[in-house]
């Protein structure tokens, strides 16, 4: 019984049953199988992360998406005061997070590829995009690059998903994609 | 030396139970169940303040009590409670005197002190910062001395239990190997080491930043090192509940393991790989690379999952093993049907397993796939799927378990015992609710420890799907559930430990009890079932593996579904 000392002193040599030899293999064979569909994903999914990374202050960060709003801002979000900007299909564009917002907005073309650069000035934030429920992780100090291709026009919100504050539930911001014309 | 007047032998059990172990139980205990009762309290005040149309707190206190439920639950609850467990596994079980009393005394002292610290942080409304407080996010340093204080006292504990296996050993307490459930509890403690060690390594220079005598701390070496600790501290949560099932099983039914060498060498897989497990934590980080995702997500984790679907095999598989035993052999399902369903033990034992694999495991590990996670992180599928492992899987077998300790060690007569074969239902069903419930949230996008997912005061509308609201107040209505049964184990816990009737020498054990010491003195109820016939077990078996199958290959779908990014 579980709460006495096993027969054998020597438990390794208890006997076992086959049914169990048939379970542990089937779930280590299922392990494996989960093994490499994640590989396998990197070769043929589209959705994985690069993992691209640089170590960037917030002042320089906030000085790439000045730059950017500078050259390419074409409005302002409602009567928010946020800059809208359209900068070009396969080019970089850059989001930041601080509290409580995500800035500035941007308008993407639809079916095209952008360098998305992200990163925070201040504390973590959770870039949470919907209602496509992308979900990734943002630090201050790590700018986060990655390749996205938005395959449907229409307004998209960024919530923040990582708690940063008494603020945290007010932290949104949006992208907006456009069909091409 | 301990003299045989410092010990009793258990008229139920027969086992030789040390007086002061004893009183370390019942101390263990208690405050493992006073933190429950608050921290779940707070729980419900959360999940009502979730519920869109009751919206039940203000923001600033959502987020406070929030911290503090995390705090509670997860680490007090939990952790006074193994302690209380590892205590039993080892001077009860093994019938031997606690080694080194007065220290163990002084880890309760500390654990107790640094619990009290950290609520006071956080009650002073300076440390609404998550019991995870990631940085650049600032406590109070209280806070994290109360946290370290606390996790202190946790590894005296610790250490008392490794010398009361050396005093066994020494004083030849008991034959070969140690029981099954004290090799589990083992197993826990070795965890709980590593666990400990992490979080020392992280939260001494988090406080000493917090006191401003170091400039800054790295917020992803904060959180990698942090989920050394936090993910670890699971695993010991999984090793004491499924040595608690064990036990359960053991006692409750007279089960014996279907073989001792799988069942050991599944909770030796746990100290092998469980630690190493961090990284699904961290899936969808700035500067971690996939190669160190895949390889932590899949050898490390999925080989200790394989220890915990072993064990998922092997514990109803003994249980049925016991009871076809006694002749329930028709039929695939008998020996389920005629379990005794109306003994709190077994009912929260089982719905403890069923939920936990089910629920909690095939969640955990689709979540925990690389690119999966980017649709699932920091959504509320989150506190989704560990409601299903730390509240259906620990939570309620550490219940179960309490209505045995209540006669055993305490020696007091449960009272309102209709009430106790209600409450596992009560409270399995509502917790197996907010689970489900907060995950199905989580896939519709509601982020997670959020005030207000109406965005009311955002400076932009934002509509989440109808559905994921509805969800919400289902989970609203799952929380009060949980609640009801929680309070009502409270209540029982608290009137039977207080009012109960003494148990005397001939009274009848409720919950019944196998009949341990007639067979305990029969060898045949030593070492693994031999030759068992388990095709109940098969069945159930069968069913998870393929439930999980689909359900990880539909997450691929939708995952593939959404823009391509890389
Ligand atoms: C009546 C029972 C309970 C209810 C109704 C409940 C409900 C909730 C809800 C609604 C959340 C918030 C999710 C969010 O906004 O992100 C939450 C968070 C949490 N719960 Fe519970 N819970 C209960 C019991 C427990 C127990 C027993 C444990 C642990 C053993 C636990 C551990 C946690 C943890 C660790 C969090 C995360 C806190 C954070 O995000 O910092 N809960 N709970
Ligand atoms: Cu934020
Ligand atoms: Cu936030």
């Amino acid at each position: 019984m579980a709460i006495f000392p096993p027969k054998a002193r020597v438990w390794w040599n208890e006997p076992v049953q086959k049914t169990e030899l048939i379970w542990i293999a089937v779930a280590f064979v299922w392990g494996l199988v989960m093994f490499f569909t994640m590989i396998f994903w990197h070769s043929v999914g589209e959705q994985n992360l690069s993992n691209e990374t640089y170590k960037i202050s917030p002042e320089a960060f906030s000085a790439k998406v000045d730059a950017m709003i500078e050259q390419y801002q074409v409005g302002e979000e409602g009567d928010t005061g946020i800059p809208v900007v359209r900068p070009p299909a396969d080019s970089d564009v850059y989001m930041l997070a601080r509290l409580w917002e995500w800035y500035p907005v941007l308008e993407l073309e639809k079916g095209r590829k952008y360098r998305l650069h992200l990163a925070s000035l201040d504390w973590q934030h959770g870039f949470s995009l919907q209602p496509e429920n992308i979900n990734l992780q943002v630090h201050p100090n790590y700018e986060m690059v990655l390749t996205v291709e938005p395959t449907t026009a229409g307004v998209f919100s960024v919530v923040c998903n990582e708690f940063c504050g008494i603020g945290h539930h007010q932290m949104v911001g949006r992208i907006r994609v456009v069909e091409n014309q | 030396m301990a003299t045989a007047a410092d010990f009793r032998i258990c008229n139920h059990t027969g086992l030789k139970v040390y007086a002061t172990t004893e009183s370390l139980i019942k101390a263990n205990a208690v405050a493992a169940v006073v933190s429950l009762a608050v921290g779940g309290l707070l729980g419900l005040l959360v999940a009502l303040t979730r519920w869109p149309a009751v919206h039940l707190l203000p923001a600033e206190t959502f987020y406070q009590v929030l911290t503090a439920h995390g705090t509670d639950v997860l680490l007090l609850w939990i952790l006074f409670f193994e302690v209380a467990v590892l205590y039993f596994a080892s001077s009860v079980l093994l019938g031997c005197r606690l080694a080194m009393p007065k220290v163990a005394w002084l880890a309760f002292i500390l654990m107790v002190g640094g619990g009290i610290l950290a609520n006071i942080a956080i009650l002073q409304g300076n440390s609404s910062v998550m019991f995870t407080s990631y940085p650049p996010m600032q406590a109070d340093p209280n806070f994290y001395l109360g946290l370290i204080v606390f996790a202190v006292g946790a590894l005296v504990a610790v250490f008392v239990f490794f010398g009361t296996l050396v005093v066994a050993k020494d004083e030849k307490t008991y034959q070969g190997s140690v029981p099954l459930v004290t090799f589990g509890a083992i197993t826990a403690a070795i965890i709980a080491v590593f666990t400990i060690a992490s979080g020392a390594v992280i939260l001494i220079p988090t406080y000493f930043w917090s006191l401003g005598w170091l400039a800054n701390i790295d917020t992803l070496v904060y959180k990698i090192v942090w989920w050394g600790m936090g993910h670890s501290s699971q695993q010991i949560n999984v090793s004491a509940h499924v040595a608690v099932w064990y036990a359960i099983a053991a006692l409750v039914l007279g089960a014996k393991p279907l073989s001792e060498k799988v069942s050991r060498a599944a909770f030796l897989l746990y100290i092998l790989f469980l630690q190493l497990a961090s990284a699904h934590h961290l899936l969808v980080e700035p500067g971690v690379s996939s190669e160190w995702k895949i390889f932590n997500t899949s050898y490390a984790m999925y080989l200790a999952v394989l220890g915990s679907m072993i064990h998922g095999m092997t514990v109803p598989g003994s249980i049925e093993a016991a009871q076809r035993r006694k002749g329930l052999n028709k039929g695939l399902f008998e020996w389920l049907r005629k379990a005794p369903w109306d003994n709190p033990a077994f009912s929260g034992m089982f719905m403890s397993l069923v939920m936990f694999g089910f629920l909690g495991g095939i969640s955990g590990v689709v979540m925990g796939t690389e690119q999966i996670n980017l649709i699932m992180h920091n959504t509320i599928y989150v506190p989704g799927h560990f409601h299903a492992t730390v509240v259906t899987g620990t939570t309620l077998a550490f219940m179960a378990v309490t209505y045995l300790l209540i006669p055993l060690i305490f020696r007091r007569q449960i009272m309102m015992k209709k009430l106790a074969q209600w409450q596992p239902y009560l409270f399995g069903l509502g917790a197996m609710g907010i689970s489900l419930f907060m995950m199905g949230a989580g896939t519709l996008g509601v982020p997670r420890r959020h005030w207000d997912i109406t965005f009311a005061d955002a400076a932009m509308s934002i509509d989440l799907p109808a559905t994921a609201f509805l969800m919400m107040g289902l989970n609203g209505l799952s929380a009060i559930l949980a609640a009801i049964g929680g309070v009502v184990f409270i209540i029982i816990v608290v009137a039977s430990v207080f009012f109960g009737k003494k148990m005397e020498k001939d009274t009848v054990m409720w919950p019944k009890l196998a009949n341990i010491k007639e067979e305990a003195a029969a060898v045949a109820t030593y070492g693994s079932e031999e030759h068992a016939k388990i095709p109940g077990t098969v069945v159930l078996v069968a069913v998870f593996f393929v439930s999980f199958v689909l359900y990880y290959f539909i997450n691929w779908k939708y995952l593939a579904e959404v823009w391509p990014l890389r």
